[in-house]
């Protein structure tokens, strides 16, 4: 296990360094951000003093070679806009989006597999076919579509929820989230509901498609050989099963919706992550950008290790692998 | 001799397919007494494995039984309420399949596997199931049974899970087991040993067992008496060595015929001509009249009714001569 554990760290070790190359070199290759930030009458030597006290005169090897020595050191460069630490202005915005995603997560799960679980037992049923034609608008319809309809129905006609905006937040372990209050939450289910739409189709058709296949296979005809009762049968025998590809797909896709609720955010005005990478983009904020995208690089990387983890949770036949590996 | 543990009549079981209706069993009989072993012999598609799982009503759409009676102790099983059946199976009857890789669920470990059979038939406590699991593998021959239980399925061999499956379920000390073709898919030194213990079990409790194969060798190593299944219907039925010594369907001569073992080392192999038919398409007679060297043209006229010779039956116009041997 523990050998395990080293080889997957230092494979780890090796994506993020190749992202941090790539990520450094082609964002240095978009644009000059001299151009925004200095007053459009600036002339030629205030231009270059300003490149100057951001570093951007030095050659491209050494900005790179400053940058992997300042990274190694936990300093991934100070915003041009803001002038401050650049993972301090993401840290300061991600409870935000993280509360935001794993709402959204615990949403796609308890709808998802439910409905899918269901409509894989009852394949021809008119309920199951109405939830596989819903799948689909959940598939397809577009994500800012879908925050705006919410938005005039549930805030605008009934004002029964806020448009827009985070809510009012408490302190856990010192940091800020909303969740916990009733007020607080009525901010989150808008736009978590609109995140978690296309990731509760996606469970619903894992689900399904697993159910339909456990089902056949020969344990389950042995336990109803045994005589158990149904829903013992699909709440242990079939679910254990299916949760394999659930948790895997569900990991992968935690790691994107904290990455990119870009168009969630903007929708909803929520002061999360996704706004602040939109917002330096349109600024050529480089520091913030390249840490954003280092900040995702390390949180898929740690996402997919625990994945691997659960997965040895629910499969014995992967722990096995691992123990002899 | 008392009544029947399990009394099948006239049964008639159907698949609705693109095809039309298929008879996949079509008007079996049969009667299995108190620590009877009976094999019931066919190729594939005879409709053999499907005659055990309508017995534990375990046959899913598009599949139905059409008609016909399965007792149980006296009990009739067909039409009786999914939660009254679900009480017999694992209880009074069980079964165990083919692929002992698959019948087992890759991520539940064995204990769990085995105790929640109990419970769902008894109030007892998780200690004693344990317990009582723990007894059934060192009857079914596991060693170190209380390591065992804490194992899965993937981390014991072919015949070791086999052995769980046949220990879960004879767990409850059912009167019936149906065994579907349950060392297929072992090593033959492995299959040996399993049949008997399996053997020994269900005489040591009064389990009458159904063993179904195609394996004539086991049939004759293990069964008292032997039923074979050709396009859904019983074609021949007896105690197993006169059935076995002198058959008297066509079908049953061919097939003891073509068995390995019966043919001269270097001669080509006997077989049967022809392939099994299809069953949405049935000749009007006897079904294996197309098949058979006997067949003359009342054959293919309609199909032949059973005739009963003291403890044998078979299902033919013109049967092999007696005192035939093959």
């Amino acid at each position: 296990m523990l050998a395990y554990l080293i080889r997957r760290v230092g494979q780890a070790l090796l994506v993020i360094a190749a992202m941090a190359t790539i990520v450094f070199l082609s964002i240095y290759a978009v644009g000059n951000p001299v151009d925004i930030l200095a007053n459009p009458n600036a002339d030629a030597k205030e231009m270059a003093e300003i490149s100057a006290r951001l570093g951007l005169d030095k050659p491209l090897w050494e900005q790179f070679g400053l940058f992997v020595w300042n990274a190694l050191h936990g300093d991934l460069g100070r915003s041009f806009v803001f002038n401050e630490p650049a993972l301090k202005l993401i840290i300061q915005r991600m409870p935000a989006t993280l509360e935001l995603a794993f709402v959204a997560l615990i949403m796609s799960i308890v709808i998802g597999i439910p409905l899918g679980v269901w409509a894989g037992l009852k394949p021809d049923a008119w309920s199951s076919r109405t939830i596989m034609s819903g799948s689909i608008l959940g598939f397809s319809l577009p994500n800012f579509w879908i925050g705006l309809m919410l938005i005039l129905l549930f805030a605008v006609q009934l004002k029964w929820l806020p448009s827009g905006g985070r809510g009012p937040t408490t302190n856990l372990f010192g940091i800020p989230v909303s969740f916990l209050s009733w007020e607080g939450l009525r901010y989150l289910l808008l736009p978590a509901f609109t995140l978690a739409l296309y990731k509760a189709a996606l469970v619903i058709r894992l689900s399904r498609s697993g159910t339909r296949e456990a089902v056949l296979q020969d344990y389950v005809r042995f336990a109803r050989a045994k005589g158990l009762s149904p829903t013992r049968i699909v709440l242990v025998h079939v679910l254990k099963n299916i949760m394999i590809p659930v948790v895997t797909i569900l990991g992968l896709e935690l790691g994107s919706m904290i990455a990119f609720a870009v168009v969630t955010e903007t929708v909803f005005a929520y002061p999360g992550m996704g706004k602040l990478l939109i917002d330096s983009i349109g600024r050529l904020d480089r520091p913030v950008i390249v840490a954003y995208l280092m900040m995702v690089v390390v949180i898929f990387v740690v996402i997919n290790l625990i994945v691997d983890l659960l997965y040895a949770a629910l499969d014995p036949r992967v722990r096995l692998q691992e123990s002899e590996g | 001799m008392s009544g029947p543990i399990l009394s099948i009549h006239d049964l008639k079981v159907e698949f609705g397919t693109r095809q039309g209706v298929v008879k996949a069993v079509d008007g079996v009989s049969l009667n299995v007494y108190r620590g009877e072993v009976l094999g019931l012999v066919g190729e594939s598609g005879s409709g053999k494995s499907v005659t055990g799982l309508s017995i534990l009503g375990l046959i899913d759409p598009p599949g139905r039984i059409a008609s016909g009676s399965i007792k149980l102790e006296g009990q009739e099983l067909i039409g009786l309420p999914e939660h009254e059946l679900r009480r017999l199976r694992g209880e009074r009857m069980a079964m165990i399949f083919q692929d002992p890789m698959t019948t087992l669920n890759p991520v539940l470990r064995i204990d769990t596997q085995m105790i929640e059979t109990i419970r769902a038939h008894e109030k007892v406590s998780e200690k004693a199931a344990r317990s009582r699991a723990e007894e059934a593998l060192k009857r079914v021959g596991i060693p170190s049974p209380a390591e065992r239980l804490l194992t899965y399925p993937h981390q014991l061999s072919g015949g070791m899970r086999q052995r769980v499956a046949i220990a879960i379920a004879l767990l409850m000390s059912p009167a019936l087991l149906v065994a579907d073709e349950p060392t297929t898919a072992l090593d033959v030194t492995i299959q040996s040993q399993i049949i008997a213990e399996v053997q020994q079990l269900c005489a040591e409790t009064g389990t009458a067992l159904i063993w179904i194969t195609h394996d004539l060798a086991v049939v004759a190593g293990l069964a008292d008496r032997i039923a074979v299944m050709y396009a859904g219907r019983i074609v021949e039925e007896g105690d197993v060595d006169p059935v076995l010594d002198h058959p008297r369907h066509p079908y049953t001569y061919g097939l003891l015929g073509s068995a390995p073992s019966n043919n001269r080392r270097g001669e080509k192999l006997a077989q049967i001509p022809g392939m099994t038919p299809s069953l949405a398409n049935l000749p009007p007679g006897c079904a294996f009249a197309p098949r058979c060297a006997f067949a003359q043209e009342d054959c293919r006229v309609v199909p032949p009714a059973l005739t009963h010779a003291g403890s044998r039956a078979w299902r033919c116009f013109h049967p092999v001569p007696d005192r035939e041997t093959v």
